[in-house]
């Protein structure tokens, strides 16, 4: 196997020393090449990229007006578990859901990771700018974020509340929440922020935003909102597991019906996977036991910008999208009409080329075989 | 005298100051402040109410579920809509999942590193192979000097009262329960969708429809959760209390106690729920009384909003007015709620005690055969306090654990029997009102 000059038997012994068989390593290697869309022929170049990591990279993670449920999720971890992420793979010095100091102990941690700078500053919540709205050992929160970020060695902004400020920051946004990017920019510091958008946050993309850090020490490719183009290339829609349902005109008219035991499309039940991209369907959750239109369950769009209130009501179908089956556009509505059709349209567009792709690599799969 | 500023209070949803003023040794005054404000209240106005079940399940990520539901059933008493028997099932599993998943969270990862010292399980001498593992694995952690979430603890305490073996043992637990908790998180997901946040369950009963293999599924998952509270976390809590002993009656509060009750019965009866509902006075204690929202209130004095009456939520007033921190005046984000004009103590240990004194049978027997095996038969105010909390949270959630598999097996019969709804339609009127009284792991959630 290849693994072999690239990680070091030492290495593996040292892994089994600390309680993590090497079947365990190279399946969570696996699983994360497999995340980051690389073939299994990286497996050992993940690998390798976590051993030359000896030092654990130092995480702070700083909660801002937020309800821990990015923590949550990133205690809900699978491959590596939370166990792997805390005692092998990170170091995570500073997070209040979970650290066991308090008060002026936790401030002297805090303290001693500023000092020593070229942390990864994972944020969860939003930055709230009205006075007094948000504050931790008496200093608002936005001084927090600005004195924390300079020697930071990457920002990620985890959930919706951090990236866009979420349903906290939704009208009339009384504590007048922002996200960390809008923050950063209101304190005058131009750092690059990663936003990896969805309430909560799919902890394996923060896994593997962190391995690709730690594999090829730079940070993955961004769009146009700061999300990693690995997890937010593809519209939902393209790539449900109801697809099908949708372009044969079969379409669930209310919960528990029949038609849901059939999986037909929710598009009508007011799913918003049409407008919003997010690698769900594939990456799915909580050990990939299920996802919300897996469930019955309509997206509701948190992995967009101006979530919660562009796509509020969530139960009512989004306008414009063009129906198959039925001919034309089923209704048109004139708030987000055109936006809507526009970003079908596109959707429409990635979708035949993600097939045309995929054509591909089976075709180049054929002659590995070979 | 001194004061003592503990900011952030870390171990906790949400951002916590405490400020206490101590003398000879004893806490003379204490002020809790609550150090940000979101006004779900405010963003609430106004909206699609199908929405609010999603937006209000943000208020607290440890607990989304509960928050979420409390809204859905505000909107089904405000619809007039109830929810056929599969969904209601539903909605009490995936209820259930966030209590274990709770529990097991605050136990092992919120609390017990107050009780616990982790550099100590380093002179343990464990004879097992499965503790040498961890305890190897442990001192490589501790040799990296890379100490993570577990700097700057109260290391070497005299406070920690464990012997180095029993520190190890829970260490390892520690560890295991990670895996627990994730484990009775992803089985809410089943029927969820995902969780935290999950989907499924909207005004009307739930969009989920269960299947014959997610109810397989289901029952063996549910089984190892069910083993491991059994095996692990109860003989846990029986293993560190003897050592907390003196703790026993410290923090008994105010001993006023209420509970909406949660886990809905089949007949919708808020005192026929698992745990039913109802008030406990310290003033007359083990008198059980009703409980109802009419006589809840929410005062703002020292709160930074406008507004100086005391309201019934029903009628409450949200409008954030921030005037700097002063204790003697205004110092916090957070309401004062009241129940009759007192202070009452929310959360398992409240939920068990007004089933107990119901004669909730199962919580009956597991607080009585607890009593009797420490020597207290028929004293049930020998819980109140810090020791009979933690006592409280293990039994409930054994309680719910193994509620959880019988309510799988109701819906396996149900669906036997033809009997698969999970969703009633309804109308929306254009003008209602409605309330949901419920619980979350930590205590009583109102929603109008």
């Amino acid at each position: 196997m290849g693994e072999k000059h690239l990680v070091s038997e030492q290495f593996l012994d040292a892994l089994e020393f600390r309680g993590l068989s090497r079947r365990d390593f190279l399946k969570f290697c696996g699983a994360t090449s497999a995340l980051l869309g690389l073939s299994e022929l990286y497996t050992p170049q993940v690998a390798s990229a976590i051993e030359k990591a000896s030092k654990r990279p130092p995480v702070v993670w700083l909660n801002f007006a937020s309800d821990s449920g990015c923590t949550e999720s990133l205690i809900k971890a699978t491959y590596p578990n939370a166990a792997d992420l805390v005692l092998d793979i990170l170091s995570i010095d500073y997070n209040e859901t979970i650290m066991a100091a308090a008060g002026k102990q936790a401030e002297e941690v805090l303290a001693k990771s500023l000092k020593d700078g070229r942390y990864i500053l994972i944020i969860e919540g939003g930055v709230p700018t009205k006075k007094g709205h948000g504050m931790i050992a008496g200093k608002e929160m936005i001084d927090i974020l600005k004195d924390f970020s300079g020697p930071a060695a990457a920002i990620i902004a985890v959930g919706s509340c951090a990236t866009f400020g979420g349903v906290p920051s939704a009208n009339p946004n009384p504590s007048q929440i922002v996200g960390v990017s809008e923050a950063l920019k209101k304190t005058g510091v131009n750092k690059a922020v990663i936003n990896l958008d969805l309430c909560p946050v799919n902890v394996e993309y923060l896994v593997g935003v962190v391995v690709n850090y730690l594999l090829l020490g730079s940070l993955p490719e961004l769009d146009s909102f700061g999300r990693p183009k690995m997890f937010y290339g593809r519209i939902i829609h393209d790539n449900c597991e109801r697809r099908a349902h949708f372009d044969a005109g079969r379409f669930v008219e209310q919960f528990g019906s029949k038609e849901e035991t059939m999986g037909y499309c929710l598009y009508k039940m007011g799913c918003k996977g049409p407008m919003t991209s997010s690698e769900c369907p594939k990456v799915r959750y909580n050990d990939k036991i299920n996802w919300c239109i897996g469930a019955g369950a309509p997206c509701i769009g948190c992995a967009e910008q101006g979530w919660p209130d562009k796509f509020a009501r969530f139960y009512e179908r989004l306008p414009g999208v063009k129906i198959p089956g039925f001919g034309g556009i089923e209704t048109t509505a004139d708030k987000i009409g055109a936006v809507a059709a526009a970003a079908t349209a596109a959707g429409i567009a990635i979708h035949a080329v993600a097939s045309a792709s995929s054509g591909r690599t089976k075709d180049k799969e054929k002659e590995e075989g070979k | 005298m001194a004061r003592i500023t503990i900011d952030p209070m870390t171990r906790i949803e949400g951002h916590l100051r405490i400020d206490v003023e101590i003398e000879g040794g004893r806490v003379k005054d204490a002020w809790t402040t609550g150090t940000l404000f979101r006004g779900f209240e405010i963003i609430l106005k106004g909206r699609d109410p199908r929405d609010a079940w999603h937006l209000t399940q943000r208020i607290c990520g440890v607990c989304p579920t509960s928050h979420g539901h409390t809204s859905s059933m505000s909107m089904d008493d405000a619809f007039k809509v109830k929810p056929p028997d599969n969904g209601r099932i539903i909605r009490n599993i995936v209820e259930g999942c966030q209590f274990v998943h709770s529990h097991i969270l605050w136990f092992y990862h919120l609390a017990a590193l107050d009780y616990v010292d982790v550099v100590s399980a380093l002179k343990a001498q464990p004879k097992e192979a499965s503790l040498k593992k961890v305890q190897e694995k442990l001192k490589a952690f501790v040799a990296s000097g890379q100490l993570g979430p577990f700097a700057n603890g109260y290391w070497g305490h005299p406070a920690y009262k464990l012997p180095p073996d029993i520190n190890l043992l829970a260490v390892a637990h520690y560890l295991e329960a990670l895996e627990m908790q994730a484990k009775a998180s992803h089985l809410s997901a089943l029927f969820g969708g995902r969780m935290p946040m999950t989907m499924t369950s909207p005004p009307g009963g739930s969009n989920h429809v269960p299947t014959v293999d997610d109810m397989a599924n289901y029952l063996f998952r549910i089984k190892e959760l069910q083993n491991w509270v059994d095996n692990v976390y109860i003989p846990d809590v029986l293993a560190v209390a003897p050592y907390y002993l003196d703790y026993a009656g410290v923090a008994k509060g105010h001993a006023n106690f209420l509970s909406w009750g949660v886990f809905e019965d089949a007949s919708f009866d808020p005192k026929k729920r698992l745990l039913p509902r109802g008030a406990i006075f310290a003033s007359d204690f083990p008198q059980l009384h009703d409980a109802k929202p009419e006589d809840v209130t929410e005062d703002v004095t020292h709160s930074w909003y406008k507004g100086t009456q005391p309201l019934n939520p029903g009628v409450g007033v949200t409008e954030p007015e921030y005037t700097g921190y002063d204790p003697a005046n205004k110092y916090t984000w957070a309401k004062s709620p009241r129940y009759k004009d007192k202070p009452m103590e929310v959360g398992a240990l409240a939920r068990m005690l007004v089933a107990y004194l119901s004669g909730q049978p199962t919580a009956k027997k597991l607080i009585d055969d607890t009593l009797a095996a420490i020597g207290h038969a028929g004293k049930p105010q020998v819980l109140l306090g810090v020791i009979g909390r933690i006592a409280a949270r293990a039994l409930e959630c054994k309680m719910v654990a193994d509620a959880m598999y019988g309510w799988g097996v109701e819906i396996i019969e149900n669906i036997k029997k033809g009997k698969t709804e999970v969703y009633t339609p309804y109308e929306i009127p254009d003008k209602a009102q409605g309330i949901g009284l419920w619980e979350a792991p930590r205590g009583a959630l109102i929603r109008r």
